[in-house]
């Protein structure tokens, strides 16, 4: 899988750390919609941390991504906001 | 569903838009292409304008700073007079100029990092571009219409998903320079106005906060003027 991180870059994850980033996705989006700014942003960069422990693809690489994580001090309104758009 | 799942399904809707789709696959490489030196130039007058609205800031922020310091010594020329209320009322205002400076640094730093990424972006942009040009070239010399149609398409979505990305920043930023300018008229002719009063800012829309806070600024008053009297030696004799 090809993770992008905006503003930073591409990562190529597999294997039980993709797992891990998706439980983790899930309760991001449950931060989001439940408004709790702490935990979004604590979750965010959590998975982050994982998503940059992949293979960081070089920056001429132009392939499309699987999956796209907001840049990490993205706040609760700015995401919503993305969502709302 | 997760969230990046659906910042992916949003996304990959803007990166249809940033990029012109043509008939012919080789033109549509041609636009691209064009495209994406506009927007080189785009991130360039973005970051003109970070840097621009920053020195804006540190201005105000040297210019309130002037304000502080008239007002310091204001109050200290009022407790020599044994003048305590326009002590009392240099020192509100000093105080008041010294909040304005600190919001203003935040702005700053923030500001700074904006410019940051955004010089970050332009960097990998350029790489990016660069790459592209080349594989655009590749296509154009050695592929069919039909052969380059299929060649094209990651290559494109790749670096459409970076415009895209790009584009978002260019947004954050420019957001936050707008916000800022509405701001800096204010602090302007706060720092251009003698007559100001703490109670020409705005409230927090929260009148026992409110109150709270004129407690909170006139007891720290206070504090002030009993150190600055110690300090030239006209200690409270009553």
């Amino acid at each position: 899988m090809i993770v992008r991180i905006l503003t930073e870059g591409q990562y190529r994850v597999e294997g039980e750390m993709l797992d891990s980033i998706y439980q983790l996705d899930e309760e991001l989006m449950d931060a989001l919609t439940q408004n709790e700014a702490g935990r979004f942003h604590e979750l965010l960069n959590q998975v982050a941390g994982l998503v940059r422990s992949g293979e960081h693809l070089p920056i001429e690489h132009l392939v499309e991504s699987d999956l796209i994580l907001p840049a990490v001090d993205t706040t609760l309104e700015e995401a919503k906001k993305f969502f709302e758009d | 569903m997760g969230l990046m799942a659906r910042v992916s399904t949003i996304f990959k809707s803007k990166v249809n838009t940033v990029l012109d789709k043509a008939e012919d696959p080789r033109e549509t490489l041609e636009y691209s292409y064009q495209k994406q030196v506009e927007q080189l130039q785009n991130i360039r007058r973005g970051i003109a304008e970070v840097v621009t609205s920053k020195k804006r800031l540190e201005l105000q922020v040297s210019r309130l700073q002037q304000s502080v310091s008239q007002q310091d010594d204001n109050a200290r020329d009022a407790v020599r007079a044994n003048r305590d209320d326009l002590a009392q009322e240099a020192l509100s205002r000093k105080q008041g100029l010294e909040a304005q400076v600190g919001n203003l640094n935040t702005q700053i730093e923030d500001l700074a990092r904006e410019e940051a990424r955004l010089n970050d972006l332009q960097q990998k942009l350029q790489t990016k571009v660069e790459s592209f040009r080349t594989q655009k070239e590749v296509i154009k010399a050695q592929y069919s219409a039909a052969q380059a149609q299929v060649k094209i398409g990651e290559a494109f979505t790749g670096l459409g998903e970076d415009m895209a990305d790009v584009n978002m920043a260019l947004q954050r930023a420019t957001d936050k320079t707008e916000g800022l300018k509405a701001r800096a008229a204010a602090v302007d002719s706060l720092a251009d106005n003698p007559a100001f009063q703490n109670d020409a800012l705005p409230g927090s829309g929260d009148s026992i906060r409110d109150e709270l806070n004129k407690l909170k600024s006139s007891s720290s008053v206070s504090d002030e003027l009993a150190k600055l009297k110690a300090e030239l030696g006209q200690g409270d004799n009553t």
